[in-house]
This record gives C-alpha cells, structure tokens and sequence, in this order.
C-alpha cells in the first residue's frame, strides 16, 4: 500500500525537536565564544572626529577593540551592491565599520570583543567618540528637496530612476472619457523576525578553514561573500544556517557587516566568536521596508473598464544601497495584479535617507503596488457609482487569456508573462465566502442601529519561484534511510516535511524515512536562498527530479536484479515490485548495496556488496557512464516566474466615538497551483495575514526629524497579538503551474500582499470617505472624520448614500 | 577589576542547580548560557514579547526581566522539562504539533510555559479566554489562529490524560 503523501497536511517532522527546546538557533551555539557588542552612531549625519577607547583598556575580561582603521585588504572596502541594476546609477553602499561618515543612526563604528556579551557592553560604554553632526535627510520630502545630502557625491539623493512603459497611457488617459488623480501613501515598517539577527565563527588554523553559522536566508551566498573578503579559497569557508528563528526578508540582506567582521575577528583571534543582535540593534541596524508615495492618473470609460493607468512614485531606501531596487521594481511591475489596462506608465524615484537600508520584507513592493492599483479600482467604482467588484471584473485577465504577457520587465530582468490563474472563479469564490451581496443589508441595519460597518476586497498577482535556479539532492543509504539536501535555507516554512512529502511520493518510499537538510553548504554548495515565495517552487522541483532520477536507476538495477523489464516495476512502501506481483519484490535498501561495489565488507549489506560476492565477471564492477551510490543530483532553473494569485476580503466596523478599527471577518481566497501541503500553506497565510493587518493598522517606524528612530522596541513598535487578529477564513483554488514538473506556485508572501489595501477599503466604506494613506491607527481616523466634517476629505458616493 | 560573583541555587525542571554568578546576570541568561538549557529563547530584552517566559513556582514569568540571583532557592520550569514523564511530547506540546501551532519555532517555548501555567487554572478554556490567555506573547509567524487551537487541544490532551 502506497500512501500518499503529496498535498497530504502532514504534520511537520520539525516540531517535535522544537516544541521539546531542542532547537538550535544561533545563540544557542558556541557555548565559550568570545563575544561581541558594537558602538553604533547616535547620530543620523555626522562626521566621526575622534575614537577614544582608553577608558575601556582596563575592563576585565576585554579581548578587542577595533575601528576602521584596523581593516585591511577587502575588508576595508565597502560592503558590495549585491544586485547591481543599470537604472541604479548612484548605487552607494558603506562600510563594515564606519569610515569617516555615518549615515544612519545605529551605523557600527566600534567592535568590541569581550569573554561575555556584558562585559563587550561595559566596555562599548566606556568608548567616548567625537562627531561633527550635520542635519539629516528624514523622509521623501526631505529627499526630494535635496536641501541637505546623504551622500556628498549624490546631489540630488536620487539612487534610481526608472520608467517602463507600456502602450501609451499618457495619451490614453487623455482620450479616456474619465480621469481620476489620487495620491497614495505606505509608511515603514519592518520584518521583525522574533529572533535577530546572529553569527558565530569558528577559525580552524590548522586547516586554514572557517566555520561560520549565520541567522541567514541565504548559506551560500553569506559563504560567498565572507570567502571573498577574507580572502580566503572558497572551499575553505563553510557556512550553515541553523534553526532560523524567522526571516520575513531581512535575512536575505547579505553580507551584513557582522557577516563578514565576526569571521575576520574570529581568524585574528584563533578563537571562536559571536555576535548575537539585540532588538535595539535589530531596529536601527537591520533593515526596513514599505515607504512610498504614488502618484496615479488613470482613464477610463463608462463600464469602468481602464484605458491608460500613469503611475509615479518615490521610494526611500535609507542611507545606502546595497541590495539595490528590487522593492521598487516589484511594485511598478505586480502593481497591474489581476488587471489589463489598455496602457501603461510607470516611473519610480529611489532616494537617500539617513534612516536604515530599506530591503525586501515580505511581499516586497507588492503591498504598496497592489494598495495603489486596488486603490484606482475602488476610485473608479466610487467615480462612476458601480460596485467594487464589477470594475475588478471588467478589468480581469481572463483564464482564456493566459499566458498573458503584461510587456513588462520583471524583478529578474525576464518578461513579465502570468503563466496561469483564474481571477473571475477567485472573485466568485470570494464574494460567496464574504457574503458580499448581502451586505449591503446587512450594513442598512447596522447604520440603523448606529453602528458602522464596511466591506472591502482586494487583488494581488505574485510572481513565485524566481530564479536563477536551485538544486536538489536524493541518495537512498543501505540502511533504507533517504538523504535529502538543498542549498536554500529554512526559518520556518516546513521544508524538512515538504520537501520529504515530494521524495516520499516520487520515490515511493515511507516519509518516515526521509531526512531532509537546508541551508548548509557541506551537504549541498549551489544555491540561491530562501525568498520570494521561491523555496517550494525552486528546491521542490529540483528534489522531485532528482528523487526522478533516483527511481530510474533503482528500476533499472531491479530490473537486473529481478530479470525483468523496468517498465513492470514499482516501488511501493520502499520496496521494488513488479506490477501486480508484489511477492517479486527488492528492497530499495538493498537496491542501494547493489549500486555500490565494495572492496571491504565492514557490516552485513557491505560483505553483500563486495566485488567478490556480485557482479558479472566480463564487466568492470562499475559501467561505463555509472557512479557508485544510489543517489542523484539535479536543478530545477525556470525560464520565468510563476505567478500565484489571490484576493481577500474583510468585514470592519468602526467606533463610532473612538474610532476604534476591529475586523468582524476575513476571508483568502488564494491559488498558488498544486499544495504540497495545505496545513503548511493555511499556516503561511495565516502569519502573512496577521502581518498584513499590522501594517494596514499598528506598525509604522517612527522617525524624528533628527532621525532617531523613537519606537525602536516591542513596547512602542505595536506588532499584532492575538487579541489583534481575526479569525482567518482560507479557500484554496487550484490552478496548476505549467511551468513546473509539480505544477506549483509559491506560497510564501502571499498573506501579507493585500493587508493595507483591503482595510482601506473596508474602512472607507465604514466611513464614506476616501482613506489615501496606511497605516490607519484610530487616532488618524477620528482626525479625518473632523477632516471629513470640514469639507478637507472628499466624500463617496457609499457616503452621500449614508446621509 | 574582577566581578563580584554570587552563590545561587534554584530547582530546574525537577533537579537542584546552582552556579556563582554576577548579581546583574539575567535568569535567561544563566539558564541558557550557564545551564546550558537554550530552549528558552531571548526575543525582546524587555519583557515584552514573551519567548523567554519560564514557569517559577508554578507561575508563568520573563526570564529576562528577572536577576538569576533573585529566583535563588526557586523552582523553575523551562519548555525542556514540560514533556511527560515517560519522555513523550507533554500535552502543550503534543498540541502544538497536531495543530500545526508552530513555524520557526523560535516563540514557541514561551508560549508553551504561558498556555501550561494557564491550563493548570483553567483546565477547560473557552476560545475567547484561550485567546487572552496567550495575549501576551509575541508571535511573527503564525497569526495565532493554530495557537489558539492549540491551547483547546492541549486542554482536551490534558483532561484525557486524567481519564482512568
């Protein structure tokens, strides 16, 4: 009996160690480390006139104290623009101590090296530095005024520009029967991993090799990066990432300075070191993301049906650039979602800021894309007095129309093409699931007792799956035990079940026995990471080949074994049979003595594998074009993304003294192609939901305009609790990736993507009129209802009905 | 200049420990980094997300908002000594891995001892009060939705594990 294991909820091989506190997180190792604590600028601008450290010499227990100046070779270089881009044109990264100038607070100036962390702190504490301080650049306005500079050599603080267009939809909004101008805005917000960020480096003299961990989503590339500043081969630096206490994006960011300064300290000082950030560190010295302000004209006609769609926006990137412009370009390119406007424009201004880097946080653009054009949409309906989802339906890309080409460029410099999805049964899906043809009665009777309440929906497309490509690794061991490896990472997704679920079904053997590792470059070296809803679709595809492959040779073996065709077996429970003879059978096991011929007979399978007990005499005991080992390896590189799709919907009501939001329901109805694993991909909407919802109504970064971040802790930056999120209803449409041998589509990002649009609209529809700008908090609404009252906010058609 | 280090003695899970340690050095730390016993995770330094919370004297607490030396003479709890007896997941534990209430796992020792000292008073939560009672905790990955089922199903775990 084969049970099935694919798009099974199996529960996660995972959880038992770490629900027992048998997880190893990165502060969990290197027990004896010489520990790290770093200076970091308390200014946003300044110059550094002076590094005193004498008072902290005489702290006991002190190891180190280095600065710039103690860089050499690579290491003083900047830190590399990872994703160099032809639109970035003043790309600027910085050091890994700070040299000269600091450009963010939270920018390390100082390492310290200490027996324990509270000693290193002691002694950060004691190190007086002299600045000159210049007035920062705080947020776009400021950036755009360029009144003050982030860099010296950028006099305009413009990083980017860039403008893709499609048709052209100047002319067309023009010609449009009707035109609306909105201006729309996302504030920032973080990923906010509960665990930090962490490194810790053992150098092995000996061997002239490093051993490295990092709190990473990506071995591969931290290992990369830290060979070629220590200058060291790269076979002998070896990075894994352990239990990763979530990512959400900003441990893709690599390398991070502490990446490469914890290796180079720990070579200097032949011994082992950690540095493991602490939550003040990971607000002002990680990185945020989100901030942008869109400008939209759009034109259209009497149905609703979108001629020319013109989009500007500005994006802050904080003070330097080094994973370059991704974020921005995935908003102007999945801005369009589900839609096909006749034309296109999109232009985005990326600006310096002294704030911290911007990178992708998941969703990564999306969410200020999709708040943009869903935005557009419910202007459009309010404009011509048709229902929100009428316009969405006039505008849909029909299923008929995939592959649909949307002539853009996409994130991974490859033609925007939507593979599949069926946005008309999405929408059906989810007005049955909201119940939105009946709440408009419902909310007459609300209004009736005073109470207000409002409907929203909203529709994102993702691109998954981005390449360039990841491998996958199968070997069935003589005890039956099959090892699994791929190079990305794990922080959480399931790959450990997921992954075995796909070698379990390809290979035909019990998931019991599959044992899968991530994330370590020892068990497998080529890799990209684990981002971009791309972990499933990449390594998923690139195990299930290799377990392909794994199978043929097993069939083929028994096939000798068994003296018969390879087309009448299969493998069943871990056993090779022929079909519909299950007596004639081989165990894989044993299949994997046979692929082997041994010269020592060290346990019982070996003495059956010896050259001396099997084989014909004729041939040499391994054929020509054979390899030793029942085991495979194999890469999955896509020619483009897939694109998984999704809309939610949402009930809220606001008070109407406090105005206070509360979500009374909330539905997702999402497609990312075949599950794996359903309980796994509810789970990951689930979290990207509750994200969603605190970014659309709790979590914003607070800066001054000194540029001091005033929330940098859990108790001032409002991330949701339970008491905060609502119950999460999931309907999954299946609609198989053809681009992919498993058909399907990442999941990752998706919960997250619609938040701010969907509770703006739900919102504006409570109040009856337009919410421009997200995150809400209940203050900002009551303002805007006196704003409302005073002719300054625009009224809809939702509000006049209310009158 | 050396630190002064002071004697300390407390219960862990069932065993007598001790250890001499500075008077700042925090309870998570000492349990973690001198008992070596990591399950307790360290998420905010302020008290604020939960993740380090152990059970002292029966009763759910931030071990990082705690001095080790204040706790001397205590019994403490951490995630590692919450499975049964005869090494088998505990009831919290076993449901949390039924109800898919975990993904990075990171938060998950903390939530584990809160919702355990909470059952202990309420054996037979209703959804609402399951929900307050992990209010204070911090989670990034999950939405809480399968925590809260969790905690029923831990309830339920619990109640059969008293059947005769």
């Amino acid at each position: 009996m084969t049970t099935r294991t694919f798009g099974e909820p199996i529960l996660r091989r995972e959880d038992p160690r770490l629900v027992r506190g048998d997880g190893r997180y990165l502060d969990d190792l290197g027990q004896g480390a010489y520990e790290v604590a770093f200076l970091r600028s308390p200014h946003a601008s300044a110059r550094i006139l002076e590094i005193d450290a004498s008072a902290a010499i005489s702290v006991d227990g002190l190891i180190a104290i280095y600065t710039y100046e103690d860089l050499e070779g690579r290491m003083a270089e900047r830190l590399p623009l990872l994703i160099p881009h032809p639109s970035l044109t003043a790309g600027r990264t910085g050091y890994s101590l700070a040299k000269e100038y600091v450009r963010h607070v939270g920018e390390a100036i100082v390492m310290v090296v200490a027996s324990n962390r509270y000693i290193a702190e002691d002694a950060v504490g004691l190190i007086e530095v002299s600045y000159e301080i210049f007035p920062p650049v705080v947020g776009i306005e400021s950036a755009r005024a360029a009144d003050h500079l982030v860099h010296a050599d950028v006099s305009d603080n413009i990083s980017a520009h860039m403008i893709q267009e499609v048709g052209d939809a100047r002319s067309e909004i023009a010609n449009s029967k009707h035109q609306i101008v909105l201006d729309l805005e996302i504030e920032r917000s973080a990923s906010m991993p509960l665990e930090g960020k962490g490194v810790y480096a053992v150098w092995d003299s000996d061997a002239k090799e490093m051993r490295l961990w990092s709190s990473t989503q990506t071995s591969t590339g931290v290992r990369a990066a830290v060979a070629a500043k220590l200058n060291l081969p790269l076979q002998k630096v070896e990075c894994t990432a352990p239990d990763v206490g979530g990512g959400f994006g900003v441990k893709i960011m690599h390398p991070w300075p502490e990446e490469v300064l914890i290796p180079w300290a720990a070579q200097i000082l032949n011994h082992p070191v950690k540095w493991t950030e602490d939550r003040r560190e990971h607000f002002i010295s990680s990185a945020h993301e989100r901030q942008q302000s869109h400008h939209v004209e759009v034109g259209f006609d009497d149905d609703g049906r979108i001629a020319g769609l013109d989009v500007t926006f500005f994006h802050d990137n904080g003070s330097y650039t080094p994973y370059g412009i991704i974020v921005p370009i995935i908003t102007s390119t999945q801005l369009l979602g589900p839609y096909k406007p006749s034309s296109y424009r999109v232009e985005f201004t990326s600006l310096y800021t002294n704030t911290v880097i911007v990178t992708p946080y998941r969703g990564a653009g999306r969410p200020q894309g999709v708040f943009a054009m869903e935005r557009t949409i419910d202007a459009i309906a309010n404009y011509l007095g048709m229902s929100r989802d009428k316009v969405r339906d006039v505008n849909f890309i029909q299923p008929g129309e995939m592959p649909y080409d949307q002539h853009l460029t996409f994130q991974d410099g490859r033609p925007l093409i939507y593979d599949s999805g069926d946005y008309p049964a999405s929408m059906a899906m989810l007005k049955k699931m909201i119940g939105w043809d009946d709440f408009e009665e419902y909310q007459q009777l609300a209004r009736l007792s005073g109470r207000k309440v409002g409907i929203g929906m909203a529709c994102y497309v993702e691109g998954t799956g981005v390449g360039p490509y990841e491998g996958g690794f199968v070997q069935v061991e003589t005890s039956g035990r099959v090892n699994v490896s791929t190079g990305l990472t794990s922080q959480g997704q399931g790959h450990q079940t997921a992954f075995a679920q796909i070698v379990s079904e390809e290979l035909g053997v019990p998931i019991e026995d599959v044992f899968v590792e991530t994330g370590d470059t020892r068990r497998f070296a080529y890799a990209v990471g684990t981002f971009a809803s791309r972990a499933a679709v990449m390594s998923g595809n690139a195990i299930a080949l290799a377990a392909r492959s794994v199978r043929e040779k097993a069939l083929r073996i028994a096939g000798d074994a068994l003296e018969c065709d390879p087309r009448d077996l299969e493998i069943i429970g871990g056993v090779v049979q022929v079909k519909g003879d299950p007596t004639n059978c081989i165990p894989l096991k044993t299949i994997a003595v046979l692929s082997n011929p041994l010269r020592y007979a060290f346990d019982e399978s070996a003495q059956a594998a010896t050259q001396f007990a099997v084989g014909d005499t004729s041939k040499p005991p391994i054929l020509e074009g054979e390899e030793p080992g029942l085991e495979s390896r194999d890469y999955y590189s896509p020619l483009q993304s897939t694109f998984a799709s999704g809309m939610h919907a949402a009930i809220v009501e606001t008070d109407p003294e406090t105005a206070e939001i509360k979500i009374l329901k909330y539905v997702v109805v999402h497609d990312c192609g075949r599950l794996i694993n359903p309980m796994i991909v509810e789970g990951q909407i689930h979290g990207g939901v509750a994200q969603g919802v605190g970014g659309a109504l709790y979590e914003r970064m607070e800066y001054d305009e000194n540029g001091q971040l005033l929330n940098a802790s859990f108790m001032d930056f409002l991330m949701p609790y339970a008491t905060e999120v609502p119950f999460i209803e999931t309907g999954h449409l299946e609609t198989p990736s053809p681009l992919n041998p498993l058909g399907i589509k990442g999941a990752g990002e998706a919960g997250v993507i619609p938040g701010s649009a969907l509770l703006a609209s739900a919102i504006e529809d409570a109040e009856g009129f337009e919410i421009r700008k997200m995150p809400i908090s209940p203050s900002e609404l009551w303002q805007l209802r006196i704003d409302h009252q005073n002719g300054l906010v625009p009224t809809l058609k939702i509000g006049e009905k209310q009158k | 200049m050396s630190e002064k280090h002071i004697d300390v003695s407390m219960t862990v899970n069932g065993f007598p420990r001790s250890g001499s340690v500075p008077a700042r050095r925090l309870l998570s730390d000492f349990l973690r980094h001198d008992l070596q016993l990591t399950g307790t995770h360290v998420g905010c330094e302020h008290g604020v997300c939960g993740a380090c919370t152990v059970l002292l004297n029966g009763k759910a607490v931030r071990s990082c908002l705690l001095f080790a030396v204040s706790v001397d003479g205590g019994e403490i709890v951490t995630v590692e000594g919450l499975a049964n007896q005869d090494g088998s997941l505990g009831p919290v534990q076993q449901a949390f891995h039924e109800c898919h209430g975990l993904q990075c796992g990171f938060c998950t020792p903390g939530f584990i001892t809160t919702i355990s000292a909470f059952l202990d008073e309420h054996p037979n939560p209703t959804e609402g009060q399951a929900r307050e009672a992990i209010a204070g905790n911090l989670c990034r990955c999950t939405g809480y939705q399968n925590i809260i089922k969790s905690v029923l199903r831990a309830a339920e775990i619990r109640n059969e594990m008293m059947q005769p």
